[in-house]
């Protein structure tokens, strides 16, 4: 029932997409859309292994946007607490070698997720102690935490001559767990089972446990949640912590994936925190929703790629991602009219039924 | 360089950044006070800019127009793209009772790959080498305004290397200033922020007011693509640098108030002009400091006065909630 409005969004975001290509190229159109649709089934089970390799950091900063969502603060600072458990990932993985190999990898994304909740308290601290917006400060956070990465990539794990990290070490790489033979591609790695796994503990956490409903709880309503004798402060702080450290997680996750992708030394804000406000709203902020939702964005992300091989242009995908998010803020309307649509019928039913009776 | 002649240099410089954030800044205030949050401010920049650039790209291909009569035209026509994008904003949030995040999002995410696209199709076309950045030649700078220029310290300071974008800039902020506080339509405007249901049952129509808010913040944010662009570059890359979302954190650093928000703009503008050129300032390249740290001087510097100026938020009241006339 609630998954409704969201199909029909992705409906009329694919409609669009169309448009555009019959627009562009009349000739390829039909070619164009199917190749869309079939986004990663395109190269089979392999074509599916990137969908899933694309999705995992996407779906961290979704959990992480959704999270905060649901407990009434607007995180558009993931980006920043992503670059920074990125680094934090790749520091571990390439300076301490020391490490037992088995658990290198493990200690790595820990320190991803320490780093992303750290980067996500100040704004929780601000926004709870001295009512400073949330959004105002992170979206300053994204940009300090760009360049402290930067000096800090230079000063400690710096490839001079590409002007980005250097690789990790091999243990610290996530495990493949014999994925990469489910699906035969070469940057498969376990990164998205760890994903799932933070999808489900946040479930839990929000939907199973008194913490989880204080949050929420605070949210929805502040001062009630006071009222209830729930400390809103702390739990703000709280909120805005785990939600960093979800979307560190994630940029462990993307530079441990043993892909050969680097951290860059550039000026530009990780577009990954971007996506996740994406993903979350999609998947309309609930934890299960929003694996989806980050599948989903990637599948046809791997159908754009392909879209090439038509001449068109691999930009088009976005536009369709823009208008199914666009199509999907219309979700309450829709739900509404669904909702009267139903009940009507029901009434009708109603209305009906003592004439069946009559007639017997 | 030193003295006055860095201190004129760092004057004019802060007037690029500053300007756009000013402007933006102030279009996200009129949507806000209408009572809906606009955070595709971003995406409406690189709207405006595209739109305007492409003008003047095709101008200075096609015509002999130039100068500042050409960049008057492009102003026009980033306010008009401007404001007609913002009006999928406005649909969905007033018509739609749309969450009003959500929307903006999706306008921000579309607005880059739609300018890459137009930006292909239109360098592909026009000069035969398809890329996503549309190159102009800059012909606006001003070197000294007549007279004005020549003015003791003031002159160097405000009227020379400056673009008539800026005078346009600070006209646009008195007269946002008059509009809300010293008419009918600005008390209106704010009404409808504050308490529409007050709004509606003393007869204001709330649709209309909010329409409006959320038109003029595309009008200005679109102008504010082009006057980002303009003087900081010679092609339009199909972005804006992130300056939406700094306007929208001048706007909350500025308290919804059109002279802070200047004020926030400037602060803002000084501070990124500083970090910017501090190579050629020659107290600060002396000191052992990369020029990665001054990059976040500005952020910090915000992040500071923050937590001394926030203590009361004078956020609109209803902005961000959809206008339900059955609610109580």
């Amino acid at each position: 029932m609630s998954v409704i409005p969201s199909l029909l969004a992705i409906v009329a975001g694919f409609l669009l997409g169309f448009l555009i290509l019959l627009v562009v190229n009349p000739n390829q159109a039909l070619d164009g859309i199917g190749i869309i649709l079939k986004g990663g089934l395109n190269k089979g089970l392999a074509g599916m292994g990137q969908v899933l390799y694309f999705a995992t950091p996407i779906i961290m900063t979704g959990l992480a946007v959704g999270f905060a969502f649901k407990t009434g603060l607007f995180n558009i600072g993931a980006s920043g607490q992503f670059t920074m458990g990125a680094f934090a990932a790749i520091y571990v993985g390439v300076t301490m070698k020391g490490l037992h190999p088995s658990i290198h990898w493990l200690v790595a994304v820990l320190a991803a997720m320490l780093a992303g909740a750290v980067w996500g308290f100040l704004p929780g601290l601000l926004k709870a102690y001295r009512n400073v917006n949330e959004v105002i400060t992170s979206i300053m956070m994204n940009y300090i935490g760009m360049s402290a990465v930067n000096i800090m990539i230079r000063a400690t794990v710096y490839n001079k001559l590409k002007n980005e990290s250097l690789p990790v070490a091999a243990a610290a790489n996530i495990p493949k767990w014999g994925l990469n033979q489910l699906f035969p591609y070469s940057s498969m790695n376990g990164g998205i089972l760890i994903a799932i796994l933070c999808v489900f503990i946040i479930y839990i956490v929000l939907e199973k446990t008194t913490f989880g409903y204080e949050l929420k709880a605070c949210g929805f309503n502040k001062d009630a949640g006071l009222y209830a004798g729930i400390n809103a402060k702390r739990n703000m702080v709280y909120s805005m912590m785990i939600s960093g450290a979800l979307a560190g997680i994630g940029g462990g996750l993307l530079y441990l994936s043993g892909s050969g992708k680097y951290m860059k030394v550039i000026d530009i804000i990780a577009t990954e925190g971007f996506d996740g406000i994406s993903v979350s709203l999609l998947g309309m902020s609930h934890p299960i929703a929003i694996l989806f939702a980050g599948i989903f964005i990637a599948y046809i992300k791997v159908g754009g790629f392909n879209l090439q091989l038509l001449n068109y242009d691999q930009e088009i995908i976005n536009i369709i991602t823009a208008a199914i998010i666009y199509f999907s803020a219309f979700a309450l309307l829709f739900r509404s009219r669904i909702q009267a649509f139903l009940t009507r019928r029901e009434q009708t039913k109603t209305d009906e039924e003592p004439e069946v009776g009559e007639s017997q | 360089m030193r003295g006055l002649e860095l201190l004129y240099f760092l004057g004019q410089q802060m007037m690029y950044f500053s300007m756009p954030l000013l402007i933006v800044a102030l279009g996200g205030l009129f949507s806000e006070r209408s009572g809906v949050v606009n955070i595709a401010l971003e995406g409406i920049m690189v709207i405006g800019a595209l739109a305007s650039v492409l003008f003047i790209f095709l101008m200075q291909q096609f015509t002999s127009v130039s100068g500042n009569i050409l960049l008057l035209m492009a102003l026009g026509i980033a306010a008009l793209s401007g404001l007609l994008y913002s009006l999928f904003h406005a649909y969905a949030a007033i018509n739609m009772k749309a969450n009003q995040v959500i929307s903006g999002t999706a306008l921000n995410l579309a607005a880059t790959p739609f300018a890459i696209f137009i930006g292909r199709l239109a360098t592909g076309t026009v000069i035969g080498r398809t890329v996503q950045q549309i190159p102009f030649k800059n012909q606006f700078r001003i070197s000294k305004v007549p007279f004005l220029g020549d003015i003791p310290y003031l002159g160097p300071l405000l009227f020379q290397n400056a673009y008539i974008t800026t005078y346009i800039c600070l006209l646009i902020l008195v007269f946002a200033w008059i509009v809300l506080y010293r008419t009918r339509f600005g008390l209106r405007l704010r009404a409808c922020g504050e308490h529409p249901q007050a709004a509606d049952s003393v007869g204001i129509n709330v649709y209309k007011m909010r329409y409006a808010g959320v038109m003029i913040s595309g009008a200005l944010a679109g102008i504010g693509g082009l006057v980002f662009v303009i003087p900081t570059s010679t092609n339009f890359n199909a972005s804006v640098a992130g300056y939406g979302f700094l306007a929208l954190a001048v706007l909350i650093f500025g308290q919804w108030n059109p002279w802070k928000v200047f004020a926030a703009a400037i602060f803002f503008g000084f501070m990124k002009t500083v970090s910017a050129s501090s190579s050629s300032i020659s107290i600060l390249s002396g000191l052992p400091i990369s020029s990665e740290v001054y990059k976040m001087i500005p952020y910090i510097a915000t992040l500071i006065v923050l937590v001394f100026s926030s203590k009361n938020s004078q956020a609109p009241k209803a902005a961000g909630e959809p206008y339900d006339q059955g609610a109580r």
